[in-house]
């Protein structure tokens, strides 16, 4: 397979119709608007249909409706656009109808701005919408992980009928790296016996009802229990994560996404200075690692744990919670948009170091 | 002896939850009937709105979505693009498709989107206990305008059959009542000419019908059929606004 120089956005939605995606309902906001321009061209050309919505409101409830129809769908915004979802998302969860949604995270609270951020990590990995729900999160630190990941979402996307949620930063939209994009011209799709595609009376397939009210308590908490099982059979077999040269470190940094690239700069620049540094990425951030990261922190070689994010300090609740005290952990970034430099990472380190 | 009327197999043999002298179950069965007669049963899917008609899913005998407050149109959109063939109908009611759902109604009729609509007009919120509705009549007293409503304070109801009329995508637009059988005789036959316009792929069809909400309107059954002929086609004129 070649490899070929391309947009991350553009790069993520090439993928997703590789992964046999058809349907694709959108709202134009930056910096995310090469995803449905991309969609427009290239989605009739494979017999799909993309549609511009009104609103994200509408473009959410458009992926219900053809999800609830049985097709592969997508749908992709950027942070205030998300929250305007989130309804929909909350209702999908409840209606366990998979989908994929990509979030190509920007600055904010508000409007905030339209460099990358990681702001919106509580929002994707607690929930986001009402309710008692999850959605799987995918945290790609490159384009190239974008690509193999996105089959990745639709296919768990369908076999835990739950939304999948891509969560990324405007870097990854924005920038152009090399990829190896497949080229699957007849991508297979899932039987769904559940879906909404016509009811033949004394048929073999029963009545569907896509929904996600249930009047009676008893019936409601029948559906919660069975999402709740359904999330400890996710936690148990769909943690991802990379642990980079966390063996017998002294310091153990944490970062998601783009962040973690300079983390690994930072390693590298420490190395070289003769201390021992590793970096554990989460690539699910929900279900969270956190067998990993406590692993890899409880070490007795490893002296603290930084976590660098683009956001005030969301992720290092997650690493706290799983390394329980432990070890300590120190926190590194700040909210809005400012994404640390390797060197400052590295003199933060040196620092815990001399203290 | 011959069989000269019988319930449609298109409604399930579920009791109605609806209270006495309200509209929704003769429009259920008309819908019901309509699906029978043009013999699409296998390939209709309706939406539910939230309001009184919630648990359509539950009266329907075909594939049914339960929506969120006023997105039965996208969803229908989203419904109707994988399956363009199928028959697809949101079911709604003023609260959720002239108040929080008045987007997604304008831009699917504006897409000229081959779904129809049933639009109970009652003038009111029946669900959540009678409060004030879009179409709230002017002078009409509901639970958040005990005084009546105002218009300096919140406007004129809306006509949503005339506005959606103007709209180059909508094919077919009607409005009808249930308050006297030649009206239900043409109620029906405008839901009729509605399927037909989404079978025919002619654009959006909407029939908007006023419909008696005796409880919230603190009426008896009968007197809330007089009070839709003597207060609200007044102001919502009965006819076919749009036929293409």
């Amino acid at each position: 397979m070649a490899k070929k120089l391309m947009k991350g956005c553009e790069a993520i939605a090439e993928a997703a119709i590789q992964a046999g995606c058809r349907y694709f309902f959108g709202y134009p906001i930056t910096p995310q608007n090469d995803i449905p321009e991309y969609m427009s061209l290239r989605l009739p050309q494979v017999g799909g249909c993309f549609l511009q919505a009104e609103s994200e409101l509408a473009a959410i409830n458009m992926v219900y409706g053809a999800a609830g129809a049985g097709a592969r769908v997508m749908t992709s915004s950027s942070s205030p656009g998300i929250s305007l979802k989130q309804e929909g998302i909350s209702t999908c969860a409840a209606a366990e109808l998979p989908c994929v949604v990509v979030n190509m995270m920007r600055g904010g609270p508000g409007l905030g701005n339209i460099q990358a951020s990681q702001g919106d990590y509580f929002q994707a990995t607690k929930g986001g919408g009402h309710g008692d729900y999850h959605a799987i999160v995918y945290a790609p630190s490159s384009i190239a992980e974008a690509v193999e990941l996105m089959p990745k979402a639709f296919d768990v996307a369908e076999d835990y009928r739950t939304p999948v949620i891509i969560l990324a930063d405007g870097l990854i939209g924005q920038m152009m790296e090399p990829v190896e994009m497949p080229d699957n011209p007849n991508p297979v799709m899932r039987d769904k016996p559940w879906a909404a595609t016509g009811y033949k009376p004394g048929g073999a397939k029963p009545r569907a009802i896509i929904n996600s009210l249930y009047i009676e308590t008893e019936d409601l908490d029948e559906l919660c229990r069975r999402m709740q099982a359904r999330y400890r059979e996710i936690e148990k077999n769909e943690q991802r994560v990379e642990l980079y040269h966390t063996e017998g470190a002294e310091f153990i940094l944490c970062a998601y996404g783009t962040v973690a690239r300079v983390c690994k700069a930072a390693v590298r620049i420490l190395e070289e200075q003769g201390v021992k540094v590793g970096l554990v990425r989460p690539i699910t951030l929900w279900p969270f690692p956190s067998g990993a990261v406590h692993d890899a922190i409880a070490q007795d070689s490893v002296k603290a744990a930084l976590t660098v994010e683009v956001s005030a300090g969301q992720m290092v609740e997650d690493i706290r919670l799983a390394v329980n005290g432990c070890k300590p952990v120190e926190y590194l970034g700040e909210a809005g948009s400012r994404i640390p430099e390797a060197e400052e990472i590295a003199e933060r380190i040196l620092a815990m170091r001399r203290a | 002896m011959a069989t000269i009327f019988q319930r449609t197999s298109v409604l399930t043999d579920k009791p109605f939850h609806y209270c006495p002298g309200c509209g929704h179950g003769i429009v259920h069965r008309m819908v019901a009937e309509v699906i029978d007669e043009l013999g699409i049963r296998e390939i209709s899917t309706g939406v539910a709105p939230v309001g009184c008609a919630v648990f359509a899913y539950n009266y329907f005998d075909i594939d049914m979505y339960e929506a969120a407050h006023g997105r039965a149109p996208a969803l229908a959109t989203g419904y109707k693009r994988v399956h363009p063939d199928h028959v697809i109908f949101t079911y709604q009611g003023d609260g959720d498709l002239a108040s929080i759902g008045t987007a997604e109604i304008v831009h699917a009729a504006h897409r000229g989107e081959k779904i129809t609509t049933i639009f109970i007009n009652n003038a009111i919120y029946g669900m959540t206990g009678g409060q004030m509705a879009p179409t709230t009549l002017v002078g009409q007293k509901t639970t958040t305008s005990p005084l009546g409503r105002d218009k300096d304070h919140c406007g004129e109801p809306i006509r949503m059959a005339e506005m959606l009329a103007t709209i180059s995508g909508s094919a077919f637009i009607a409005r009808c009542a249930l308050n006297n059988t030649p009206n239900l005789i043409k109620t029906k036959q405008a839901i009729k000419k509605a399927f037909e316009t989404q079978i025919a792929r002619k654009g959006f069809s909407m029939v908007e019908i006023l419909s008696p909400c005796p409880t919230n309107w603190g009426k008896s059954p009968a007197e809330a059929m007089d009070w839709i002929q003597d207060a609200m086609i007044p102001y919502y004129p009965l006819g076919v606004m749009k036929e293409v």
